[in-house]
């Protein structure tokens, strides 16, 4: 299997212009990943989901960095054709809530076959959107292909955008918050679908969430991110170790079932966690 | 006496066809003081019920009694004053278009309180919102911030019972401990009576000593913090639930049931 | 890189009107139109209407002052005179000066508008709003006589009130409004039905809020943005409406100017001289344009989707 990254970050930069001034909204953030589960977690505004958009060239911020490569190909400042031949084909995405994720005026089987054209055609296309559905566990394929998106349940919706990302068979799957707006048990369904579909394709997933005691579960590795940097990267399984307050605090703050405690920690900010990492 | 009492209460939207039964049948009483959870997946009905408490939907039927005063469709001013509410989503509960200080002070003006002004910045103290955000509007705020306006709303009329539905969930998870905290330190202080609702069994299992697992609106169990900690609980529907909480698990995941 | 109108007001207004921590309400709300007027000032072309608008204004306030000659009264003598020499615009039938003529004019047609908005504009507020929030058989009833009005033609049924009524600016306003209000009627009908299920006016009731407070209180400020934009654009063809009973001489009675009656008198002098009715007409198209500019800035800046 290959081991090598198939995506390298070197001082990735996204700025922003507000009537206020510029907004740094990702500061020299660096990490390579191979075919694994990366998580890259943080609070509102600490830049995660803008980090996820720029690989895919979706972020409407100015994108700087000394380097942006997928499988050896820069990123950095290709035109749209380009494009067109990289998101959905070779990375793809999947977003919070399907609600507005999906085409509401069209069929989940319209969506899938648009998902693959160019790849594949007619009968070929509609026997391999069956199979994506089927491999997103979904029982009654056929219903769910006719169906529209409304008449679909939050996590039979998210197992359709992922099966529809998946359409042209794709490296990398970024996702944005997959299951923030879904049950805790379907949430957990869809993860094993999502963790199922990466091994046996041999896809690199960055998931994108704010819950750390959920990526620590699901992932391999971490990058904890604050107001832009990468404060902290971790494998999962140590995150016991952490040594930066701020994800010390982060796993110390959320209310614990087994462990309960009076009174919650309190993140207390640090104003050199704005500083620039060294 | 009990502080609030439900029994055999059932609400349903629609008619004929369409008719959706949110809530079949529920019972529960909450104790002065107490601290009651609500918790269960979309659908379960938790919401309906607390809209229904809070005198927002008059379509029920069954029993409710706040303070031994029983609930009809209707409600009168004077029992705003006994029962407020906290909304899940502070984008959305605070009106855009007004000053923090005129969403504290119209409840008290409706009520005719001659104090505003020093109740008001009583209010803003006590949420630990200083006097600078008297005037700032709610887009010039933070989630965590909202929250607390709302908070600070729900409390000003001095009520016994706050319904708090999913206070937390659309906050950062720092900022949510800080917002429970206030909570707690509230209930403490003012001797309230909190119904809280969540989807989030640690949320509940922290702020409250009782509650009710509910799905697709019927009561499925009811348990004791306690029993949710050292995981005594009974239905399988509630431990499945209480198994998801803990995170990400392949072989308890395979092992779900479809309820 | 500055807004140039952030940049144009003094130091010490700057400050305070874009401080973050309001002290008081007044502060907190010339703030807040502030910023709207900074965000409107970013876009050129509403500027333009702006001025064009800010300049009727004026020429309406001073028109006694900028006038070179009396509209009303004019030299027999010097009628039909081409542009040129005192008469900067010409003269029309009755040797009146044109620009002084059109000067005055704005008068008439400054008070149309203003009478026009402030009459269906919250006409149509209340009356959609109200159905919006009450429903039921109440909304059915008001929204189809809403239906009922909207189905005229404007111009047709403000001629059949001004016929009905007779000739005259109340008549004429009258008739502009009653047939103006329905489209503010179901743009507040649209945006009460979003905002009536919202968490912030449940809390509203929660508090013990009555209906009317929360109409007039909670619902129909959101209302507001959207109905401004459509109002401003409104402008334009309420214009166009009083100058077209002006040229049926259902409007104001002569010998008061009024544009559109102005180009109706010049109808039949328009080949040889072409200037009795043109320029009546291009300051109503100018003033139009204004109103249209100002509209389309408005949309930009408050935002439908706000909040």
């Amino acid at each position: 299997m290959d081991k090598s990254p198939i995506l390298d970050v070197e001082k990735l930069n996204i700025r922003f212009n507000t009537p206020v001034g510029e907004v740094h909204a990702v500061r020299d953030v660096s990490f390579t990943m191979g075919r694994e589960k990366l998580a890259i977690v943080g609070e509102s505004g600490s830049g995660k989901s803008q980090t996820g958009r720029a690989i895919l060239g979706l972020t409407p911020g100015k994108v700087t960095a000394d380097k942006l490569a997928f499988r050896g190909q820069s990123l950095l400042g290709l035109n749209a054709q380009q494009w067109r031949e990289i998101r959905g084909k070779r990375i793809a995405m999947v977003m919070q809530d399907p609600k507005y994720s999906l085409n509401p005026v069209m069929t989940i089987g319209d969506q899938l076959l648009e998902a693959a054209r160019g790849i594949k055609e007619g009968a070929e296309a509609r026997q391999h959107a069956l199979g994506m559905l089927a491999s997103v566990r979904i029982r009654d394929p056929e219903r769910v292909y006719r169906a529209w998106p409304h008449e679909l349940s939050g996590g039979m919706g998210q197992r359709a955008m992922i099966a529809m990302m998946l359409m042209a068979e794709p490296e990398l799957l970024i996702a944005d918050e997959p299951t923030s707006a879904l049950d805790v048990t379907v949430r957990l369904q869809v993860l094993a679908i999502l963790d199922d579909l990466v091994k046996t394709r041999h896809m690199g997933l960055i998931f994108i969430s704010h819950d750390l005691n959920l990526v620590r579960t699901f992932c391999d590795r971490v990058l904890v991110m604050y107001a832009g940097q990468v404060l902290e990267r971790l494998n999962a399984g140590e995150l016991e170790q952490a040594k930066h307050p701020y994800t010390r605090g982060l796993l110390a703050c959320p209310p614990e079932i087994d462990h309960r405690r009076q009174r919650l920690p309190v993140l207390q900010r640090d104003p050199s966690w704005m500083e620039p990492v060294q | 006496m009990t502080m609030i009492e439900i029994e055999n209460l059932s609400i349903s939207f629609g008619h004929g066809a369409d008719r959706v039964d949110a809530v079949k049948s529920v019972s529960f009483s909450v104790a002065p003081g107490e601290s009651y959870g609500l918790v269960g997946e979309s659908g379960s009905g938790k919401s309906t019920i607390l809209r229904a408490l809070a005198g927002l939907n008059p379509f029920w039927s069954g029993h409710m009694a706040i303070a031994g005063q029983k609930l009809t469709a209707k409600r009168p001013r004077e029992l705003r004053r006994l029962v407020q509410m906290v909304f899940q989503d502070p984008f959305g509960s605070l009106h855009p278009k007004h000053t923090v200080d005129r969403i504290l002070s119209e409840p008290l003006t409706i009520h005719g309180f001659d104090d505003v002004e020093m109740r008001v910045r009583a209010a803003l103290e006590r949420v630990g919102l200083g006097p600078a955000f008297r005037f700032r509007y709610p887009h010039q705020l933070s989630g965590g911030q909202r929250q607390r306006v709302a908070i600070a709303r729900a409390l000003i009329l001095e009520p016994k019972v706050v319904l708090l539905d999913e206070p937390t969930s659309a906050l950062d998870v720092s900022i949510q401990a800080e917002v429970l905290n206030l909570l707690t330190d509230l209930r403490q202080h003012l001797g309230l009576t909190y119904v809280l609702v969540s989807h989030d069994l640690g949320v509940v299992a922290h702020m409250c000593a009782r509650l009710s697992i509910m799905r697709t609106g019927e009561v499925v169990e009811i348990a004791s913090a306690d029993d949710l900690s050292e995981g005594r609980l009974l239905h399988a529907y509630s431990r499945q639930l209480l198994v998801a909480s803990r995170g990400y698990d392949t072989q308890a995941i395979a092992a779900f049931g479809d309820f | 890189m500055t807004d140039w109108a952030i940049a144009a007001t003094p130091p010490r207004w700057r400050k305070w009107l874009l401080a973050e921590t309001p002290q008081s309400r007044l502060q907190a709300r010339l703030s807040r139109a502030y910023l709207s007027w900074v965000a409107f000032a970013r876009n050129p072309l509403g500027m333009l209407g702006l001025v064009i608008v800010a300049i009727l204004v004026f020429l309406a306030l001073f028109a006694p002052w900028v006038a070179p000659h009396n509209p009303l009264a004019g030299d027999l003598g010097n009628r039909l005179m081409p542009p040129g020499g005192t008469h900067w615009l010409g003269t029309d039938s009755q040797g009146r000066d044109i620009w002084s003529r059109i000067v005055f004019g704005s008068r008439t047609t400054l008070l149309i508008i203003f009478m026009v908005a402030i009459t269906a504009a919250p006409m149509g507020i209340i009356i959609g709003a109200s159905a919006g929030y009450v429903g039921g058989k109440t909304e059915a009833v008001l929204m189809r006589l809403t239906d009922a009005f909207l189905a005229f033609p404007k111009l047709v049924l403000a001629l059949a009130f001004a016929a009905a009524l007779g000739p005259g600016i109340e008549n004429a306003v009258l008739a502009i409004a009653l047939t103006s209000w329905p489209p503010y009627a179901r743009i507040a009908r649209a945006e009460t039905l979003t905002v009536r299920s919202t968490d912030y006016v449940a809390a509203a009731r929660l508090s013990g809020a009555s209906d009317v407070r929360i109409l007039f209180g909670h619902i129909m400020p959101m209302c507001m943005p959207s109905l401004i934009v459509r109002v401003s654009l409104d402008m334009a063809g309420i214009i166009l409406i009083a100058a077209g009973l002006g040229f049926l001489g259902l409007g104001v009675a002569p010998p008061q100017p009024e544009w559109g009656a102005m180009v109706s008198e010049g109808r039949n002098q328009i080949l040889e001289q072409w200037w009795v009715c043109t320029y009546p007409g291009i300051a109503i198209s100018i003033v139009s344009l204004g109103f249209n500019l100002i509209g389309d800035g408005l949309r930009d800046v408050l935002d439908p989707r706000e909040g």
